[in-house]
């Protein structure tokens, strides 16, 4: 289990030359190997993370200033193109594509100084909830082997568990970076839709991809958004970001007016996960919160839309991998009707397969106003039944995920149940708002409660999450 | 309906669509070079134009202003709110899977152009609808082998489409509205419209029917890039469709291309193989918004429109043919435009008939500019007040006229230096016209005999002695009053 220091202790340590980029990285690199058997990882970058931790050491014996997180490692999910790496988002179709650019926050990170060590398993194009959906391979969960680590940003949630790096870079669609670090036992942060750049990062839906961030507390999580939010003039999607230090987070929970959906606290949620959360209420209320039951009532519909917008925008995403300019490629087409087909046959697995077909028939001529537009319909009166509530409450708590990690093959013949898992965490993302999922409890299958903020508060949920870690 | 249109009792229905490029420096979507003329193959592409993974578009906002000033030029709305959508088709020349553009909501609505027929009448079509896409690339199909070639140079090109109302009737109001489209783009300065590289190219809907109230089956002929071809498209059509129906054949409805070396159209693809191209909005590109300030502040910078620039120019007396050559080159008509405002009407045409003759054709064989032109247009109007006074000869007024523009100098400055004044003191010509006299006796007697016409031969002879200076009208004044005539 991750036995790192804070980030930011690492850091000083680094800038102070009490430690070296290099042993930080060896040390990740180690423990990369040490649990290799979770697979959670598609491909380790030990010659470039080795050959930067020595240019930093240097810099530092140079007198240089090296950035906020110098010598941190990190690990990307594999639908992060970072440079001269290769990048497959776990997908056959991609195997062997190298990126030749890089994703903007990458880019953020490695000028503050943190060092990219390995990409983390998926499931393809971040679809699912289980990594299960990888095209290479199943990630186990950090807590028990024979149990799925959840998803898509599987690989990441066990590598931070593991203590394969401080952190790691998730992406969060619909719940890719809460719902594993329910699962695994980690912090899983989606921010404000637009507070970090896209650029660089594989497409999954446009309208509610945001990048991740997977750490073992919520301070580490704060400290490297500090260096990636922002605006991006790649991404026109990016919104201002705030002038406050994300990473100054200290608060009391004390008078903070806190809801607890009711919607998400009935059938289909398993008691443990119940009783879980339940305690996490009283949590909240011991240390001086004003905790409220809230009803959401169009929130039972989330599931609904999401899984008509987000394939439609899957399906769309998707056309660009037509087995002509990079990846997959099918060998001996007959003509390029041919070619598109085969690539596209061979190179997609079942699941992105079985998305493509749902959106592109939402957004078919003569089904269009039915589904999509009518799930655009909903996800605006979501919107506005959001708005409504934050005008009563500060937070929305809940459960992450409506059971504990499920066993590896489980749910893997029944896609409609793989959906379910996403039933808590899709509100956020149809809204754009931040949530976490933090730990509930430190002994057992791990569950997560989600923590859900309005637009813009990303400092305040942190806060408010890391002030529950300490009373917890 | 009008009776004129028919054509073997059918009633032809025309309507067309214009991609006009805009000329932005960069594509519409990427921070790449727009301009693939001299480029080689895939060299003007980012990591967008080739759709890898990852990448984003990211609006070039210099398509707004370029946008409003067409839409000004057009008579057209300008859309508070716009968005772009996904239009979506597999084809190895769209990287994307998909080509951006405008469906549900474009930049520009209900527009109207006026063009104008040979006979003087015009023909009144209503734009539907004008929208901006991102082009696709380009691609090869070498002759016989068994590959194909793509070069996304073109890809992401900014383009604006322009839809016509079917308000057209005949080939003749066609070309008299994609004509007056391509004058409204140049003089908008929107489009560097040049129609050999395709920056506007041109999809023709023909129809024809027997009730004037209900359209035909059309055919959509893609990709013209000539007014010709156009036109000829049109011809074509009609006739063909009118065939087609007079042997009770249906018209299917297709795609159609021109083949220019056989000067007729060809199918294409049918409907049958119609795409469903599943628009929705993209969600990666937050809508456009234009307030009517922005829209005010470029209305104010908005250059005056050929049809005015036509009423101002009849208004010199200039025939039509003249007319239509100024205003087909903004720089020649801004000029003529400059002096007719600030000045007198006759100043105005003689300035104009430089312009359309001697200065157009040192233009032409690119030994001035139009900018050295109107740089120097006071001393054009200096110069002809100096042939309406008489001071030059028409004949040296063209030579004044070049050397003026080429050297940026005043014309009497000039005049003298060249020694080309013309000379009106009667002491001074008195004394060549004695001279001259004395050395044509039969041609003096001739005169004297009543054949009046052989005064002009004296007056060419005084005109001879004196290099060019003479001042015509007075030496045969002199001539006269000698002979006594």
């Amino acid at each position: 289990m991750s036995d790192w220091l804070l980030i930011r202790e690492l850091a000083k340590q680094v800038q102070s030359g009490s430690t070296t980029a290099l042993s930080l990285v060896q040390k990740s690199l180690s423990n990369i190997n040490k649990y290799k058997d979770h697979k959670a990882i598609i491909v380790t970058l030990e010659d470039s993370a080795i050959k930067k931790a020595k240019e930093l050491d240097l810099q530092i014996k140079d007198g240089k200033k090296v950035g906020e997180l110098a010598g941190v490692p990190f690990i990307a999910k594999d639908n992060y193109l970072v440079f001269g790496s290769e990048t497959t988002a776990a997908s056959n179709i991609l195997k062997g594509f190298t990126a030749p650019y890089q994703s903007t926050v990458i880019e953020r990170l490695e000028a503050a100084g943190a060092i990219c060590v390995a990409k983390a398993n998926l499931d393809a194009f971040a679809h699912g909830g289980s990594t299960e959906n990888s095209d290479f391979f199943t990630t186990k969960n950090p807590q028990d082997k024979s149990r799925v680590p959840g998803g898509s940003s599987g690989g990441s949630a066990t590598s931070v568990v593991l203590g394969m790096a401080p952190f790691a870079l998730g992406t969060d669609t619909g719940g890719s970076s809460r719902q594993p670090a329910s699962f695994s036992g980690c912090v899983g942060y989606k921010p404000t839709y637009g507070l970090m750049s896209r650029w660089g990062i594989v497409a999954m839906a446009s309208s509610t991809d945001t990048v991740g961030i997977l750490a073992n507390n919520t301070q580490d999580v704060a400290t490297v958004l500090q260096v990636m939010a922002g605006k991006d003039s790649y991404d026109s999607t990016t919104v201002e970001r705030s002038k406050d230090n994300y990473a100054n987070i200290k608060t009391s929970l004390k008078g903070k007016r806190i809801g607890l959906i009711k919607e998400q606290m009935g059938n289909g949620v398993e008691k443990e996960v119940l009783d879980s959360v339940n305690n996490a209420v009283n949590t909240f209320k011991k240390a001086g919160a004003q905790v409220t039951e809230v009803s959401l009532p169009s929130l039972p519909l989330s599931l609904a839309v999401y899984y008509i917008v987000v394939p439609a925008e899957i399906s769309s995403n998707l056309s660009r991998y037509d087995g002509q300019k990079y990846g997959y490629s099918a060998p001996d087409s007959k003509d390029i009707t041919d070619s598109y087909n085969e690539s596209r046959s061979i190179g997609f697995g079942k699941e992105a397969k079985r998305r493509i077909m749902i959106g592109t028939y939402v957004l078919s001529s003569g089904y269009y106003d039915a589904y999509y537009k009518k799930a655009q319909t909903v996800r605006t009166k979501l919107i506005n039944e959001f708005n409504d509530i934050f005008s009563k409450v500060d937070f929305l708590i809940g459960p992450t995920a409506p059971t504990v990690a499920f066993k590896i093959g489980q749910n893997a013949a029944d896609p409609l149940q793989m959906y379910l898992s996403d039933v808590m965490t899709v509100g956020a993302s149809l809204v754009g708002i931040p949530a976490i999922s933090v730990p509930t409890k430190v002994k057992g299958l791990p569950v997560g409660i989600q923590i859900m903020a309005p637009q813009h508060k990303d400092k305040e949920l942190l806060a408010v999450a890391s002030a529950f870690e300490e009373a917890r | 309906m009008d009776k004129k249109y028919i054509v073997d009792g059918y009633y032809p229905t025309i309507g067309v669509e214009c991609h006009v490029q805009l000329k932005t420096a960069t594509k519409l979507f990427a921070g790449v070079g727009n301009d693939a003329r001299d480029a080689a193959p895939n060299t003007l592409i980012s990591p967008l134009c080739i759709g890898l993974p990852g990448t984003l578009p990211v609006l070039n906002e210099a398509v707004i202003p370029l946008s409003i000033k067409a839409g000004l030029a057009l008579k057209a709305k300008i859309a508070k709110i716009s968005h772009f959508d996904r239009k979506h088709y597999f084809y190895p020349d769209l990287p994307l899977g998909y080509q951006i553009t405008q469906y549900e909501r474009p930049i520009i609505f209900d527009g109207t152009v006026e063009a104008l027929l040979p006979n003087k009448e015009s023909v009144h079509v209503r734009i539907e609808r004008a929208h901006l896409e991102a082009d696709a690339g380009k691609s090869n199909h070498p002759e016989g082998a068994d590959y194909s070639l793509v070069d996304l140079n073109r890809a992401g090109t900014p383009l604006l489409e322009i839809v016509s109302g079917p308000d057209m009737h005949n080939a003749q109001e066609v070309k008299a509205y994609v004509y007056e489209l391509y004058l409204l783009m140049k003089y908008a300065d929107v489009s560097d419209v040049d129609l050999y590289h395709g920056n506007m190219r041109f999809d023709v809907n023909v129809s024809v029917s027997k009730d004037p109230n209900k359209l035909g089956t059309r055919s959509e002929t893609k990709n013209l890039n000539s007014f010709r071809s156009v036109e000829k498209t049109v011809d074509y059509e009609i006739k063909r469709q009118i065939e087609l129906l007079k042997k009770s054949k249906p018209i299917v409805q297709e795609t159609r291309g021109w083949d220019d070396a056989k000067q007729k159209t060809f199918s294409q693809r049918t409907k049958e193989d119609a795409h469903d191209y599943r628009y929705f909005p993209d969600p990666d590109i937050p809508p456009i918004t234009i307030t009517d300030e922005e829209v005010a502040i470029i209305a104010k910078d908005m250059p005056i429109l050929p049809s005015a620039l036509r009423d101002h120019f009849i208004e010199l007396g200039l025939d039509d043919a003249s007319v239509a050559t100024l205003v087909d080159d903004p720089n020649l008509a801004a000029i003529v435009r400059y002096v007719q405002e600030g000045h007198d009407k006759k100043t105005a045409h003689t300035i104009a008939n430089w312009c359309l003759g001697e200065l157009t054709r040192r233009v032409n064989d690119n030994e001035i500019s139009w900018q050295e032109v109107a740089n120097v247009i006071p001393y054009l109007v200096e110069l002809a007040s100096m042939v309406d006074e008489a001071k030059v000869s028409s004949t040296a007024a063209k030579e004044l006229l070049i050397n003026c523009v080429k050297h940026n100098k005043d014309p009497l400055a000039l005049a003298k230096e060249l020694d080309l004044l013309q000379v009106s003191d009667e002491s001074e010509l008195v004394l060549i016209v004695e001279q001259v006299l004395s050395q044509q006796p039969k041609a003096v007697n001739d005169v004297k005999n009543g054949e009046l016409k052989v005064i002009g031969f004296l007056v060419g002879q005084v005109m001879k002695a004196s290099k060019g200076k003479a001042n015509p009208e007075t030496v045969q004044m002199l001539i006269k009053s000698q002979l006594g005539v």
